[in-house]
This record gives structure tokens, C-alpha cells and sequence, in this order.
């Protein structure tokens, strides 16, 4: 299953100068739009309403079709395809998903291999393979659109897009009519699907969070259907290129920052990890080397017990004299911003970091978090990246 | 004139028989000509207002009452559905047979017919009024009376003068058999080939069906009067269209 | 099976046994006499069935046609809705100078009946289809026919199996005045003796229970090809 879930390639997109004018409107929709989308990433149109994010990307399908400029799928321009055969091959989800109220869940997959010629036996094949990887029991295949929940058919949405294993998908707000928590499950689900596909992607959305959480790049249209900025989100939300963009980020952009970084990827700070018994001297030179004043006491494994005291170092060997607990403490794998929530809600400024073995690996502090936010953001993962791990 | 007219054949000499008189098939009696079709087409329109008037007076009250308090969803249905499936013969028969010849009788059938499509068309009216607009009344205080006049009743109109037009329609059209009842109506001379022939039969029917077809206009047009201003401007695209249930789909004669 | 309407008028009431001389509502006598109404009755069957069948295939055309020509749609309902609103009795007789005396005159006008009702459900029904789900079609890369056969027209059923429903008891209805095409049906026999309780009952009630039946076989129709209309979670 996996095998054929996975076999097709990607194509890389490449929007070249693209514009669209309705007749007997002044102001284009979208006006001189260029970008390239490289094969399997998520790149996410984003924007106020009336931009022309979603005219853009239906442009792509040729369900609008290009004033001037051409896209181009592969290499080969959209518009020099037959319109159904270029669809096929172009994966497609809307908010209202759309599916098909008279036919069956399995039949409602099977659309595009229907079309395409395939067997019946392939295509049934075809529909339990993406049940099951979209986490849906095979029975629901009988079942009728108007029987599912809906995030149930917004899955079952995506799966029809993905039925013939087409290269490149559009997504236009696909979880634009789901509830916030279940929003969340399903952004979490599809960016696991994504990581096994790795499809060529284009997401439409009006939310800059959502844009953050699922883009590899992420392109801020303005109104006049004009790009803003186009730029993976860290570099986004570090270097806005405009006023404009600034604004549509929001004032919390450096926050939104610290929910793209795992705190094993910044810079920690250094401390001192002693064991009781430890000479008093070798404490005092391992301490001088480290960057935080104070010490940790560990187990013999490694793990943070609590900050020592000065007392414990007056003697000939290091006493077990805490001058606090080794609170709070953070994992090397979470997220930023939630070692941040963790660091203001304690009344240390310093969290102990340890590795999954449990043993210290570093200090994060509130200044650590300063730096990395001042520092440029070379190798920032994405949402992807970060649930991929 | 009756050059012209023979060129249409049967139907020429059907307009000649509307127009002038003549002596009857069988012989002796003079027919046709326009005192005859005036005196025909009065008897016509005599039982037809006064069906709809009583159809009307007994089926919108009833019907706006049922919608209003949202009950007889049942009932409104099921007047529709029989009233399409009897035909306007057999209940004409039915009265002839079981009650008698008359006026009154062939007054009584059409007054049944027109009875089915009046009650669907107000009741399906009040129900499609807008519920978040009558909630809204409600919440500003308007009284039960209030909402059905000033509401209800208004955004319903278009839909109550549907079922006026498709019942004066059925009507008229069913009054061209009330001569089985010996009611003289436009009808007689379809019903009676003996004296009037086949030239009076075709004459009659065309006089009939011009009724016919001026009374569903002015009811067209009437229902458009009628329409609010704010529902005339477009069709609104979010709307359900409903098929069958306001617009005409009565035709029992 | 077409009788000149002068010998209609002259028939007396019929029946042979005391109670139907009397012309009081006579069981005895439906029982006895129940075998002359089969014929009428088989023609009424056949002057119901031809016209709405002609009828769906004339509408479905039309609609199709209209589909993407939606300015159509308009002149086809004021058109269709001028024959609908013409007296079946008077078509009957406009008729006969084109198309004689018989099924044909009948079937014509019938069929004139059928067409408003059933064009407007189809149209209905087409438009009704959601927005995002032409959408979604399209998107697939469904052509425009496939949309209209593969989706459009599947899910315009239950509104087209209603049009039919309405078609037919309406149908079912004005055939009984077919009788003046000289195209026979339950009507004749209710001419024949339409004074005579007896045969009235009984031409009457086969009509009305031709329709109910009709209706039934519809619904069931309906049931049998929608099957998504009844599977709720």
C-alpha cells in the first residue's frame, strides 16, 4: 500500500506572469503573479478576501481560465492541455468538499480512475488502499456521503483527490468548515498524508496560522491580486517585506515564530551536570567552562535532580544541598513556544533541557529564545518538518 | 370575409359558426352566432366566478390558519394529491347520478376542484415564508394577527395567487362539461353534436380555449402585482426552487 | 371502441335486475357486469402510459437542450404553460381538423399536458444540484456532458420522479375526457350511463385507483433507483 501510495513524482509548478482579467472590471484579479512551487512542497496562497488567492490557484486547473502569462505543470504550460485531461491529473479539494451525495464513498473515490479507464477490481483495490490511509474503516466504502461527519468527508474529499496519484493538488480552504479542534486533527493528519506522498501542493487559506502550520512556502497576495511576499514561513515572519505584509502576519510574529523551532535547534546554553560525590574542585573547574553559574545535580543516568546550592560546594566533595528543584523541565523535542509557556510559568528563569534518554543536555532561558529570535533564520523547519520527525 | 375563411377549412367554418347563425344539423332551430355564444359564455362565467368566490372564501382562511400554526402539513398534501387524481368527469358524473342535475350541482363540483389547489398553494405560501423573518416579528413583538397580516400574508400573496390562477383555469375549463348537467354553459355545443355538428363543436372549443388562456394571463399578471417589491428583483440563487408545490400542476379538465 | 357521442347521449340507464332499474348503488350488479369495464380500462392504462413517456422524452430533450442555453428555459415554460393552460375538451376538438378522430388526437394533447410539469421538475432539479458540487465535478475533470449525465442528472431524480408523479395522476385524470377524441377510456363508460350510480362508482373509482396505482409503482421506482435518499447515519 504504501508502495503505491507513494510511487508517483511530484511536479514542480511555476507560475509565470500570471493575470487575470474579468471583463468589465477595471482591476485585474490577479496581476502579474510569478512564483515556482518546487516538486512535493506545500506552498500556501494566502491573503485577505478579494486578493485573488483562490482565482490563482484555479487557474491552475483551468477552472478559470489565464488573461496572460501561462503556468506551467512539469514544465509544460497548462493551457496547451485538454481542460478534463489536464484535471485528471491534478488533484483537487474544495471547503464544501463536494462529494458526490449518489454515490457511494468508494464510488465517489473511484471518480478520476473511472474516468482514466481503470478496471473495476483496480479501482475498488485503489479506494481500500486510501480508506485505510486516510484512517477510515473499509466498511465506510459502502456507506453514502450524507452517512459520514464532516471531517469524515473532508477526508474522504482528499482521498478522492488523491486516487489517481496525481502529481500536483489544489486545496482551497479545505478546512475552512471544520471546527477548531477538529481543524487542528486533520491539519495534523494531512501534513503526516503529505509526508508520505509528497505531493506538489497548492493551499489556498484566508488564516496566517494555518499558512504558517502547513506551508513550506507561503505566498502573501495583496489586494489588486499582487504578491506581497513569497518566502518559507520563518523567513516570513522574521524579514516581512512589507508594511503590508507585517500587518497581515500580526503583531505576534516573532511568537509565531517559536511554534516553527524545536528547542533542540537553537543554541543552549551550557551547564555544569554534577553528581553527588563529585571533588569539589572538578565541580568548581566544570562549572567555570559551562555558560550558567549554577550547577545541576544529576543521577548517575544523567537527570537533572535540582539546582545546587553554594552550601553543597564547600566541602571536599559535592553534598546533595539543593537551592532549588530542577523546574521546569524541557524536552529537546518541543516545540519553542511551549518551552517558553513552560519557562513563565515557573519561577526559575532557567529549564533544564534533556534528551529522550532523560539525561541534561542543556539550559534554555528566556535570553536563549532572545538570540534565536535576533538570529536569521537559516535552516528553520517547517510545520511539516516538524511533525515529519 | 368568407374567402379567407375557407382556406382554414373546419376551422373556418368554426370562426363563421362563432360569428353568424345558422340552422342546426337536425334542422329547425337556429344556432351559433354571437347572441347564442354571449348567452352561453355568460351562463360560463356566472358558475365559474361564483365557484372560485366560494372556493376561495372556505379554502385561504383554512389554509392560512393551518400554516400559520405550522399544522396539516398531512392534510394540505393530501387534498393535492386526490384532488389531481379524480377525474373532473367522474365527480361531475358522481353528483349527476348521486344528487342531481343543476345549477347548484355543477356550482358544488367546480368548487370541489378548486378547493385542492387553493389550500396547497397558501399553505405551502405561509410555510415558505422566511421562519427567521417570522421569529424576528415575533421577537419585536408583533402579536399572532399581526405576523399573518403584515408577515406572512404579504410574502405569501405570490403563492396564493398561483392557486387562484390554476384553480380559475380549472374552472373555466371544467364548466365546458356542465351541460351533462344540463347547465347551459360554452360547453353545450361540444356536448351536443346532434343539433351544433362538428363546425359547433370546434367553434366552441375555440371560444373555450381563448377563455381559457385570457383568464390564466390576467391571473399571471395579477400574481405579479401582487409580488412583493424586495422578492420581485431577481431570483434569489441561495433558494431552494420548489418544483410542484406553488406553481400550477393542476390540470384536471 | 370509439362510439359516435350522439348514441352516448341517448343510452338509457342499463342493467337488467331491480336494483339497477331502480338505479340505486347495486354490488350484484358491479359483480355481473364488472367484464365490460376491463377494455376501457386497458385503453385508459395505454392512454396514460404514452403520453407521459412521450412526454419525459420530449421534456428531457428539452431541458437538456436548455441546460446551457438558460435563456431557453423561459419561452419553453410560457410555451409549454399556453398548452397547459388549454382545456383538454377544447384540444380534443382543436385537434381533429389535423389529426382525426382517435388515439393519436388524444395522445397529442395528453402528451401538450405533460410536458410543463415535467420539463419544469427536470429544469428544477438541474439547477437545484449545489454549486460546490458541479464544482468539485468539474474539478475532477469531469467534461460538461459527463457533469450533466454522470451528476447533474442523477441527482435531479427525486424532483424528476415527483414531475412524473404529478404527470401521470394528472394524466390519469384527463384521460377520462378522451372520450371526445374517440380515443374511448374510462370515460366512455361513464358517458354511457351517467346517470346510473352503479356505473359511475365503478368507471369512477378504477380511474381513481388507476392513479393511486400508478403513483405506488412510481414511488417505488423512485426507492429503488435513489438509494442514497434513504441512507442516513
Amino acid at each position: 500500500m504504501e508502495a503505491s501510495a507513494t510511487h508517483s513524482t511530484a511536479e514542480p509548478l511555476e507560475f509565470c506572469n500570471v493575470t487575470k482579467r474579468y471583463p468589465g472590471t477595471a482591476a485585474p484579479a490577479v496581476d502579474g503573479l510569478s512564483l515556482e512551487v518546487p516538486a512535493g512542497e506545500i506552498c500556501v496562497l494566502v491573503g485577505p478576501s478579494g486578493c485573488g488567492k483562490t482565482t490563482a490557484m484555479r487557474m491552475v486547473n483551468r477552472m478559470i481560465e489565464i488573461t496572460s502569462g501561462d503556468i506551467l505543470l512539469g514544465g509544460r504550460s497548462v493551457k496547451e492541455r485538454k481542460t478534463s485531461e489536464l484535471r485528471r491529473e491534478i488533484g483537487y479539494v474544495i471547503q464544501h468538499v463536494g462529494l458526490f451525495p449518489h454515490r457511494t464513498i468508494t464510488e465517489n473515490i473511484g471518480t478520476v480512475p473511472k474516468l482514466l479507464g481503470w478496471d473495476k477490481a483496480r479501482i475498488k483495490q485503489r479506494s481500500e488502499e486510501l480508506l485505510e490511509l486516510i484512517g477510515l474503516p473499509p466498511e465506510t466504502g459502502k456507506r453514502y456521503p450524507s452517512q459520514l461527519s464532516g471531517g469524515q468527508r473532508q477526508r474522504v474529499g482528499v482521498a478522492r483527490a488523491l486516487a489517481a496519484d496525481p502529481p500536483v493538488m489544489l486545496m482551497d480552504e479545505p478546512f475552512g468548515a471544520i471546527d477548531p479542534i477538529n481543524r487542528e486533527r486533520l491539519q495534523n493528519e494531512f501534513l503526516r498524508l503529505q509526508a508520505q506522498v509528497r505531493k506538489t501542493i497548492i493551499f489556498v487559506t484566508h488564516d496566517i496560522d494555518e499558512a504558517i502550520k502547513m506551508g513550506d512556502r507561503i505566498a502573501i497576495l495583496q489586494e489588486g491580486g499582487q504578491l506581497a511576499q513569497y518566502a518559507p514561513p520563518a523567513e516570513l515572519l522574521t524579514y516581512p517585506a512589507s508594511r503590508f505584509v507585517e500587518d497581515f502576519v500580526g503583531s505576534d510574529r516573532a511568537l509565531k515564530r517559536l511554534a516553527l523551532q524545536r528547542v533542540r535547534d537553537i543554541d543552549l546554553w551550557t551547564a555544569a551536570a554534577i553528581r553527588v560525590g563529585t571533588p569539589v574542585a572538578d565541580a568548581r573547574a566544570k562549572i567555570a567552562e559551562a555558560d550558567v553559574r549554577f550547577a545541576m545535580l544529576v543521577d548517575e543516568r544523567g537527570r537533572p535532580l535540582g539546582w545546587l546550592s553554594d552550601r553543597a560546594l564547600t566541602g571536599e566533595r559535592v553534598t546533595e544541598e539543593l537551592r532549588s528543584p530542577a523546574r521546569p523541565i524541557v524536552e529537546l523535542d518541543d516545540v519553542l513556544r511551549d518551552a517558553l509557556a513552560d519557562l513563565l510559568s515557573s519561577e526559575t528563569r532557567y529549564g533544564a533541557v534533556v534528551g529522550v534518554d532523560g539525561a541534561l543536555a542543556g539550559v534554555l532561558s528566556l535570553e536563549v529564545i532572545q538570540h534565536f529570535l535576533q538570529a536569521a533564520p537559516t535552516e528553520s523547519p517547517t510545520g511539516a518538518d516538524l511533525l515529519a520527525e | 370575409m368568407s374567402f379567407p375563411l375557407a382556406l382554414l377549412g373546419d376551422f373556418g367554418e368554426a370562426i363563421k359558426f362563432i360569428f353568424q347563425e345558422r340552422e342546426s344539423v337536425s334542422g329547425g332551430v337556429q344556432i351559433g352566432g354571437i347572441p347564442e355564444m354571449a348567452d352561453f359564455g355568460l351562463t360560463h362565467m356566472h358558475v365559474s366566478i361564483v365557484a372560485i368566490l366560494i372556493a376561495a372564501a372556505l379554502a385561504i382562511p383554512l389554509s392560512l390558519w393551518l400554516g400559520h400554526i405550522g399544522r396539516g402539513e398531512f392534510v394540505a398534501t393530501a387534498t393535492s394529491n386526490v384532488g389531481r387524481a379524480v377525474p373532473s368527469l367522474a365527480l361531475l358524473a358522481f353528483f349527476i347520478s348521486f344528487i342531481g342535475l343543476g345549477l347548484n350541482n355543477v356550482i358544488a363540483v367546480l368548487v370541489l376542484l378548486a378547493i385542492p389547489p387553493l389550500i396547497t398553494s397558501t399553505y405551502v405560501g405561509i410555510r415558505q415564508v422566511d421562519r427567521d423573518a417570522v421569529d424576528a416579528a415575533r421577537g419585536q413583538g408583533m402579536t399572532g394577527w399581526e405576523i399573518v397580516s403584515k408577515v406572512e400574508l404579504p410574502l405569501a400573496l405570490p403563492s396564493i395567487f398561483g392557486g387562484l390562477r390554476t384553480a380559475a383555469v380549472m374552472v373555466v375549463a371544467t364548466a365546458t362539461i356542465a351541460p351533462l348537467a344540463n347547465v347551459q354553459t360554452l360547453g353545450t355545443p361540444i356536448i351536443t353534436p346532434q343539433t351544433y355538428g362538428f363546425v359547433g363543436q370546434l367553434g366552441a372549443s375555440i371560444v373555450v380555449a381563448l377563455i381559457t388562456l385570457a383568464v390564466d394571463f390576467v391571473f399571471a399578471r395579477l400574481q405579479r402585482v401582487v409580488t412583493p417589491a424586495g422578492l420581485k428583483i431577481s431570483e434569489m440563487p441561495a433558494r431552494r426552487r420548489f418544483s410542484f408545490t406553488t406553481k400550477r400542476s393542476f390540470k384536471p379538465t | 371502441m370509439t362510439v359516435p357521442l350522439a348514441q352516448l347521449q341517448i343510452q338509457e340507464p342499463g342493467g337488467s335486475d331491480a336494483c339497477a332499474a331502480a338505479n340505486d348503488f347495486c354490488p350484484s350488479w358491479i359483480v355481473e357486469n364488472i367484464d365490460r369495464y376491463w377494455s376501457p380500462l386497458l385503453e385508459h392504462v395505454y392512454l396514460t402510459v404514452a403520453p407521459v413517456v412521450i412526454g419525459f422524452a420530449i421534456s428531457l430533450a428539452l431541458a437538456i437542450f436548455a441546460h446551457r442555453r438558460r435563456w431557453l428555459t423561459g419561452p419553453i415554460i410560457t410555451v409549454t404553460g399556453i398548452f397547459f393552460a388549454i382545456p383538454s375538451v377544447a384540444a380534443f376538438f382543436l385537434l381533429q381538423p389535423i389529426t382525426g378522430l382517435g388515439y393519436t388526437t388524444a395522445i397529442v394533447a395528453l402528451v401538450s399536458y405533460t410536458l410543463l410539469i415535467i420539463f419544469r421538475n427536470i429544469t428544477n432539479g438541474l439547477r437545484n444540484v449545489p454549486a460546490e458540487t458541479r464544482d468539485a465535478a468539474l474539478g475532477q475533470g469531469l467534461t460538461e456532458r459527463q457533469v450533466l449525465f454522470r451528476v447533474e442528472l442523477p441527482m435531479a431524480v427525486p424532483e424528476i420522479m415527483a414531475g412524473l408523479r404529478i404527470a401521470t395522476s394528472t394524466t390519469v385524470g384527463l384521460a377520462a375526457l378522451a372520450v371526445f377524441a374517440g380515443a374511448g377510456g374510462l370515460g366512455t363508460e361513464i358517458l354511457l350511463d351517467k346517470r346510473f350510480k352503479s356505473n359511475v362508482a365503478v368507471a369512477g373509482g378504477l380511474a381513481v385507483l388507476l392513479a393511486a396505482l400508478f403513483d405506488l409503482l412510481l414511488l417505488a421506482l423512485q426507492r429503488a433507483i435513489t438509494p442514497w435518499q434513504r441512507a442516513r447515519a
